[in-house]
């Protein structure tokens, strides 16, 4: 039945598609789609654990550097403690004053102050003004000159009193270290502006990437819309997803034009061959119009309409079987049937037509020959095949047997009529196909043709063969599991 | 015996009305689905014959609504939806019988005719008897007079529906359908060759002749001289 809204929809479709030749994306369409919010999370996600994994890093070399000095200087310490020990405080002084000489290019520093501050060894000239970060431990900062030019940098150091007022301090100018944290903050932030910027470029390519094969697939899709079903997705030869995806819109597509194409047939079929009867049943109404009215020939002429209508309803009920299993839409009403069964009742029907015409109809239905179909339109078939045979077998007899031959069901009807010439065996089953000679019996030249489309639609195939003599029918299925 | 006509096609509601009006049926007609279920809801009919597109309401909501309303009149559907599977959806909304559009008109009334008679002694008869013929369902056996009949089980079944829709005219597609559930026209008559076996069974030898002919129509199996 042809549906109204089914047309409506397809026009509401074409509203919402982007009309085919669209120029490529646009920032502001990037900026809404789907991929760019994808990609622009990840790349927040991305940038806060590289920022994250930066900021440990520098964190965790500082610290380092830090742990070092203090482990240099306790060793330092430890060193100066022994000598204190065994020389006491004029060892320490000369030591410090050994230790001192010179340039201060080990960044060692010392001091050692008697109870009045007043400096007895070191490299320092005064007691620095410094903070305290924890006891013992300051942090100040020191004066190095250079050439002409005076630096200032800071240094860290541990202090003791010792017994006597004395006071000492062991130390260790962090230039170096200061300059290697700077180096390393440098290195980082390069490090990070370079990884944020390679992130937006690269999600900017990869998502305009994406886009571009997505808008493919939706140009093709509204070219299709506007009334091109020739157009095909093209596949880039990647064999990815989207090639898949492709490759699938594309395999629906050739299936829903060969539906279409069927459909088209169809129709055609149908206006043309019922356009001929049509015709001839006006054609009689008219020229009966055209004779001297008379009661008793307008009843008989009304008569014979009513019979060529019927007669053409019965073809359009046929053809619209037809048409119903070639469109495939009966497939969600099959089931599990025994076609032994179905074939055993429908001989049932016929027996007492072949009883009438002397005819033998012998049936051998072998059991529990099961398919996947649908009973009604299988039982038609099988009616339309002994009606076939016993229409044209004059005398003798008909046999309907059912078998099963590894995954195939059987089904065959034989008789022992005339037969059909080879070469014509494979026209009977075309549409109002009726060969020389069958013209004088009533029939309308389509009960084959639905059977090869009851065949079609269960997956089987149907092909008619020598019997010698007559004629045999072979039906095939394939077998559903028991 | 009052008949309810609910039909939007004015030509195809005028030749009902008609039709049915000679056959003598009174007829009221709705064109529309929401007057059809009113006048079904009030008015007091004895069959109704619903259209199964319909404006306002379609034809099977309206008939779900009577079944709901515990309205219980038997309705014949007219439809020119044809396939299988529109069949049961029909007759699981609630209607008793369905109708593919176009029809023959003799076939409407036979199938009209069987739903007003359709109820009253069928549920729990054990027998069945129509002049001198006599059905046994329990037993399964068939006599006429004194002489027992032999039948084989399909001619049992045929014989069964005749003899319930006796005096009634029974077509070819409703034999099709109730006896042997197919819904397709074989294109050989091959009920009229089951009918005159049937026949061969039950009159051969006997004065007056039960199982009948009607032109155009069908067949009738009368009790009545």
């Amino acid at each position: 039945m042809p549906d109204p809204s089914s047309i409506r929809s397809g026009e509401q479709a074409t509203a919402f598609a982007a009309p085919p030749d669209r120029p490529a994306i646009s920032v502001r369409r990037l900026l809404r789609t789907n991929a760019f919010r994808l990609a622009a999370l990840y790349f927040a996600l991305f940038a806060t654990s590289a920022l994250g994994l930066l900021v440990f890093i520098y964190f965790s070399v500082a610290g380092f550097i830090e742990v070092q000095t203090e482990a240099t200087l306790d060793a330092d310490l430890t060193g100066l403690a022994e000598q204190y020990e065994q020389r006491g405080i004029a060892g320490l002084v000369q030591i410090i004053g050994e230790r001192s000489r010179g340039e201060r290019n080990d960044e060692t520093l010392y001091l050692i102050t008697d109870p009045l501050s007043r400096k007895l060894a070191g490299n320092l000239s005064v007691w620095p003004k410094a903070e305290t970060i924890r006891p013992g431990w300051i942090r100040f900062p020191v004066e190095t000159k250079r050439g002409t030019l005076t630096e200032t940098h800071p240094a860290i150091g541990n202090t003791f009193v010792l017994p006597g007022g004395f006071r000492l301090l062991v130390g260790r100018d962090l230039r170096d270290a200061a300059a290697f944290r700077s180096r390393i903050t440098q290195t980082l932030t390069w490090a990070a502006i370079a990884t944020l910027g390679l992130g937006i470029v690269g999600g900017f390519l990869m998502t305009r990437n994406m886009l571009r094969r997505v808008e493919t697939v939706n140009r093709t899709s509204a070219r299709i819309i506007h009334g091109d079903l020739g157009q095909r997705v093209p596949l880039n030869g990647s064999g990815d997803e989207f090639d898949q995806l492709a490759g699938n819109l594309n395999l629906m597509l050739d299936q829903i034009e060969r539906l279409m194409a069927g459909m088209r047939q169809v129709t055609d079929n149908i206006a043309h061959d019922l356009r001929t009867p049509l015709a001839r049943l006006r054609a009689r109404l008219e020229v009966t119009l055209l004779e001297k009215p008379d009661a008793e020939r307008y009843g008989e002429a009304l008569t014979e309409t009513i019979a060529e209508a019927d007669q053409l309803l019965v073809t359009f009920n046929a053809l619209l079987s037809i048409a119903e299993a070639e469109a495939g839409s009966r497939r969600d009403t099959m089931a599990v049937v025994d076609l032994g069964e179905i074939a055993a009742s429908v001989a049932e029907l016929y027996e007492p037509v072949a009883d009438e015409k002397g005819l033998i109809l012998a049936v051998s239905t072998g059991q529990g020959v099961k398919v996947r179909g649908d009973r009604h339109l299988l039982s038609q078939a099988i009616a339309n095949l002994l009606d076939n045979a016993m229409k044209y077998t004059p005398q003798g007899s008909v046999t309907l047997s059912t078998s099963q031959q590894g995954e195939t069901a059987r089904l065959e009807v034989a008789d022992s009529g005339p037969g059909i010439p080879a070469e014509r065996r494979e026209a009977v089953f075309d549409r109002f196909v009726r060969l020389e000679g069958s013209r004088s019996t009533p029939g309308n030249g389509l009960g084959l043709s639905l059977v090869r489309a009851v065949a079609k639609l269960h997956g089987g195939a149907v092909w008619a063969e020598g019997n010698d003599p007559g004629l045999r029918v072979v039906f095939t299925l394939p077998a559903a599991a028991a | 015996m009052k008949v309810l006509v609910i039909e939007d096609d004015r030509q195809a509601a005028a030749y009902l009305v008609k039709g049915l009006g000679e056959s003598g049926y009174v007829v009221d007609h709705a064109a529309e689905g929401r007057d059809g279920l009113f006048m079904a809801t009030s008015g007091t009919y004895d069959a109704m014959i619903v259209d199964r597109m319909l404006p306002g309401m379609d034809g099977l909501s309206l008939i779900a609504a009577l079944r709901a309303a515990e309205i219980r009149t038997p309705v014949l559907i007219l439809s020119a939806l044809g396939a299988v599977d529109d069949r049961v959806k029909g007759l699981r909304a609630g209607g008793d019988d369905y109708l593919v559009k176009p029809f023959a008109f003799t076939e409407l009334l036979a199938r009209l005719e069987a739903l007003l008679r359709r109820g009253g002694a069928q549920a729990t008869t054990t027998k069945l008897r129509v002049a001198d013929l006599e059905m046994d369902l329990l037993a399964r056996t068939v006599r006429r007079g004194a002489q027992a009949i032999d039948l084989l089980p399909r001619e049992f079944t045929l014989l069964e529906y005749l003899m319930r829709h006796a005096d009634q005219v029974v077509t070819r597609t409703m034999l099709l359908e109730n006896v042997w559930d197919y819904h397709f026209d074989p294109q050989t008559n091959v009920i009229d060759v089951h009918i005159s076996r049937l026949r061969q069974k039950i009159d051969k030898g006997f004065a007056r002749p039960l199982l009948h002919t009607i032109r155009g129509a069908g067949y009738s199996l009368r009790g009545a001289a």
